[in-house]
């Protein structure tokens, strides 16, 4: 650990009223006014937010396999300057993370590059074939601990499979993250099945398709008493089964992107691929079902499900194009954009929807804490201010440049980013 | 080439200061009447012609000229209009036109003495385009052209066999035909173009 | 007109009638001796045929030919398509060539979209996916105005023509039956068909209607004899034996029975109406043999508008200076 000393100043945390803090040895060590501390780096805060460190429960990091896209290391830079803390690397990399040793191996990296926590995500079948349960207990034992089981990429369809996942991780506190997809709805599907899909020609992918997998799914983790997770809620009609589910008490929780939350799928109008992303983009009336879940907790959190591809799978035609989007040095962006500035959120909100649910369902240790004495100074600073500018991929730290707000005007800036008391990122850049 | 001219009468108060006429309706018309004598003065009695306008006013003049013939001679000369759009050497300077009429009397040109007929002549490259779009329609045995004005400042070796007037003007300067068919009278103006 | 054409809905009504008016003219070259023109001498065409299709592609290359282009066929098997290159890679190749204008087939819908952002010249849609083919629409509103004459079902003079430049479609009732889920003659004909003043009527089994068709410019209805009685155009598009097999209609025998045009239906048919095929036929499934081969139907005259279409809309886009003149 670091022996670093930081004394930030005049910060409101949360959105509340403006302190100062004080940081020791990887720890906050006290919260308050005028607070002083000779030999301690100081940092203004003036005007800035302060946030318990970010945590995204859905990422791709793409090594081992796809380096050409993202590695450990760009991958975990962007997320630092995101505001990120930690993040959860999914499954769906070649070899697919189905075994400690690719797991291990996924975390190791991430400690290496040292710019956050990464927590491996393992996936549930072998291979993501959805035949067979992988190794659950073997990675779960493993160094990289993990406890968030995903087929990302894939739907784990086979209602049978499902239930006895749901049922096994329940042995060592995991929880299954569910892609919900029904292949056979959305087999060659392109895009919403809507309005705009069927001018453009694109095959349709129905909303039904999402919400049949996520009803079912939250009748068996109720029938059999376990956990889970929703990734990447995309419609009203999913918005409204998960807030049922929670009605009778069940343990179902939820995610939400920040595309999601602000685009919709008349985007698609001129064929870029830059906005073919899996679950599709939808419509308005969908981005206001998702905006009022987030802000009444049916959707627990907000996950970026950053997709890196490289160029050449964006540039094709869209049928041939690859799914997916960058979102990790733009996601508080959006939200504050989508949630903040539209009143639908204040920013102990935000902490509560990206830093501390998420890393409760994750069930990350030592983040999503409060801005307290004695937890690890796990932090982000934010000026919600800042000018708004224009999102240019090409200076962003990711490898790739598929990111869908290039040249949106996007409020707000990262500054700095403290993971465990040791800043990754200083003056909105990172510090090595 | 025919001058700038726009589709129907004078209008636009911004370029046109002065139009003078140069011909009046009556003198317009004894210069038909001329052309058509001259036609079949030339053609042992307008045998064989075909007369064929060239859009947009070449075509009622062909007509006109068409009925005066049948007057004299006892039948209508048979006569139609040609549109030379796909043949100009200057296609490539404005955006693609509309195409006009190209109809052709029943017995076609082959062997027949074609008399185009056009109200303006000018740098000549509208005709030497009618040359060519004729050509692709069959082979006459000769081709004549009849214009209402003559304009000078030809670009080409192309001159006309009958002439209404002839007009000497400065480059600069636009000649503007009016028929009755298309606007409503008949007059020849002539104007300065605005820089 | 515009710089490409990609999409039907870019065609106002006066860019339509146009069009029309163009091919009009150009009908009579085929009559002449010399069937040809020097329009777009020293231009460039390309057809780019990712989808195997001889008879649309000779129609572009004849209508490029009269009206003297150069013509180059990119056929994309075989080619270095075939060993994996990225249509990106073709486009500039193309444009590397001096394509002045690149007429362009592929089975992804946007594939012409895409190929507009990467070549400087002209771009025309033969066919992408399951979105549009909009000289397929024009060739088709062309034969309805020749054989009905402009403005006006039930009237059909039929005649030359010469009554109808300048006339659009107001009033014709047409009905377009099949597999318009997957049809991209459907959608350009709807679009194209509305915007020159047409009644549009769909008919096909609920599984082949898109979805939000209620914002389309047309009508819906599962009763082809209901429609049958009220239409001055059916235009039967094709069937395909895949589609039975994704559970769209049960058997060939049943969407035959319902759907499909045989003598019966055709008897039912007002006198004055046509019957039009995009091609290529399934004889025997949308479309009886008889039916195909009777007066009524211009499904012959539909190829041979084809040519003259297609060389006016390659007039259009490429006889004049470039765009924003």
């Amino acid at each position: 650990m670091s022996e670093e000393e930081w004394l930030i100043k005049g910060v409101s945390v949360c959105g509340g009223p403006v302190v100062d803090v004080h940081i020791v040895d990887g720890q906050f060590v006290s919260v308050g006014r005028d607070l002083e501390a000779a030999g301690a780096r100081v940092l203004d805060a003036a005007g800035l937010i302060a946030l318990p460190g970010l945590v995204d429960l859905h990422t791709h990091l793409r090594e081992p396999g796809r380096e050409d896209a993202e590695t450990v290391e760009t991958g975990t830079r962007a997320a630092a300057l995101g505001g990120f803390t930690a993040v959860h690397a999914m499954a769906n990399t070649e070899p697919v993370a189905d075994t400690a040793g690719v797991v291990e191996q996924v975390w190791r990296l991430g400690q290496q590059a040292g710019y956050c926590d990464v927590r491996p995500v393992g996936a549930v079948t072998v291979g993501l074939g959805g035949k067979q349960l992988a190794e659950l207990g073997a990675m779960a034992d493993s160094a990289a601990a993990v406890r968030v089981f995903s087929d990302d990429g894939s739907c784990v369809a086979d209602p049978l499979l499902m239930r006895r996942a749901l049922e096994y991780v329940k042995a060592f506190d995991g929880v299954i993250a569910q892609h919900a997809q029904e292949p056979r709805l959305t087999e060659g599907a392109q895009l919403n099945e809507g309005e705009v899909a069927s001018t453009l020609g694109l095959a349709g992918w129905p909303a039904a398709a999402e919400e049949a997998i996520i009803a079912r799914d939250c009748l068996l983790a109720a029938h059999v008493g376990s956990a889970l997770h929703v990734c990447h809620v995309s419609t009203a009609g999913s918005v409204e089964i998960i807030r049922w589910a929670k009605s009778k008490g069940w343990q179902v929780t939820a995610e939400v992107t920040p595309h999601h939350l602000l685009l919709t799928d008349d985007l698609a109008q001129g064929y870029d691929p830059v906005f073919k992303v899996n679950p599709p983009l939808r419509t308005r009336t969908d981005i206001a079902a998702l905006r009022a879940g987030l802000a009444d907790g049916t959707i627990d959190c907000v996950a970026t499900d950053h997709a890196p591809h490289p160029v050449e799978a964006k540039e094709a035609e869209w049928a041939a194009a690859a799914n997916g989007m960058t979102g990790l040095e733009t996601a508080l962006r959006v939200v504050q954009l989508a949630m903040v500035d539209t009143g639908l959120l204040d920013w102990a909100g935000v902490a509560m929807r990206m830093s501390v649910r998420p890393a409760a369902i994750g069930r990350v240790p030592g983040h999503g804490v409060p801005i307290a004495p004695g937890s690890p100074a796990n932090l982000t600073l934010y000026d919600p201010a800042a000018p708004p500018e224009a999102v240019d991929p090409a200076t962003h730290a990711s490898k790739s440049r598929n990111n869908p707000f290039a040249g949106m005007a996007l409020p707000g800036r990262v500054q700095a980013t403290f993971l465990r008391g040791v800043p990754t990122v200083l003056d909105g850049k990172v510090t090595r | 080439m025919c001058a700038m001219r726009p589709e129907s009468g004078p209008e636009q108060g911004a370029d046109s200061p002065d139009w003078k006429a140069v011909l009046t309706p009556e003198e317009i018309r004894r210069a038909l009447t001329r052309i058509a004598h001259e036609i079949l003065e030339r053609t042992h009695g307008g045998e064989g012609i075909v007369l064929l306008g060239i859009p947009t006013r070449g075509v009622p003049l062909a007509r006109r000229l068409a009925e005066r013939i049948g007057e004299f001679e006892g039948t209508p000369a048979p006569h139609g209009s040609l549109d030379v759009t796909m043949h100009r050497d200057d296609l490539r300077l404005r955006p693609a036109r509309a195409l006009r009429r190209t109809e052709v009397p029943p017995d076609g040109v082959d062997g027949k003495t074609v008399v185009l007929v056009d109200d303006v002549l000018f740098s000549g490259r509208t005709i030497r385009a009618a040359l060519d779009a004729l050509n692709d329609l069959g082979r006459p045995r000769a081709v004549q052209l009849a214009v209402l004005v003559d304009r000078g400042h030809r670009e080409l070796p192309i001159r006309a066999d009958y002439v209404g007037k002839n007009l000497p003007t400065a480059q600069r300067e636009v000649v503007r035909v009016l028929l009755e068919e298309t606007d409503g009278e008949d007059s020849v103006l002539l104007g300065e173009r605005d820089q | 007109m515009k710089r490409h054409l990609i999409s039907a809905a870019e065609l106002s009504r006066d860019d339509a009638v146009l069009i029309l008016d163009t091919a009009a003219e150009l009908a009579s070259v085929a009559g002449r001796p010399i069937r040809k023109l020097p329009t777009l001498r020293g231009l460039t065409v390309v057809n780019l045929f990712y989808e195997d299709s001889t008879r649309t592609r000779t129609s572009f290359e004849a209508a490029a030919k009269r009206l003297s282009a150069d013509v180059i066929n990119f056929s994309a098997r075989g080619s270095s398509v075939a060993k994996g290159e990225s249509f990106k890679d073709t486009a500039l190749t193309l444009e590397a060539m001096g394509a002045d204008a690149v007429v362009v087939r592929h089975s992804a819908s946007g594939a012409a979209h895409r190929l507009a952002g990467w070549v400087t010249g002209s771009v025309i849609n033969a066919g992408d996916g399951t979105h549009e083919h909009p000289t397929q629409a024009l060739l088709d509103a062309f034969t309805i105005r020749q054989r009905l004459g402009a403005g006006g079902g039930g009237a059909g003079n039929g005649a030359s023509g010469l009554d109808q430049r300048g006339g659009g479609l107001d009033g014709v009732r047409v009905t377009i039956v099949g597999d318009v889920l997957h049809s991209r003659v459907a959608r350009s004909n709807v679009l194209l068909l509305s915007t020159l003043g047409a009644e549009v009527t769909l008919v096909a089994p609920p599984t082949l209607i898109p979805y939000a068709v209620e914002r389309w410019p047309c009508r819906v209805s599962y009763d082809f004899d209901t429609e049958l009685r009220k239409s001055d155009v059916v235009m039967m598009l094709r069937v395909q034996q895949e589609r039975m097999n994704a559970a769209y209609f049960p058997s060939i025998r049943e969407y035959r029975r319902r759907y499909g045009l045989d003598a019966g239906r055709m008897a039912l048919l007002p006198e004055h109406a046509i019957i039009m095929h995009p091609g290529p036929m399934n004889r025997g499934v949308e479309i009886a043999a008889e039916v195909a081969d009777s007066p009524r139907s211009t499904i012959v005259a539909q190829v041979s508008n084809g040519v003259i279409v297609r060389m006016a809309v390659l007039y259009l886009l490429l006889g004049g200076a470039g765009e924003a003149a």
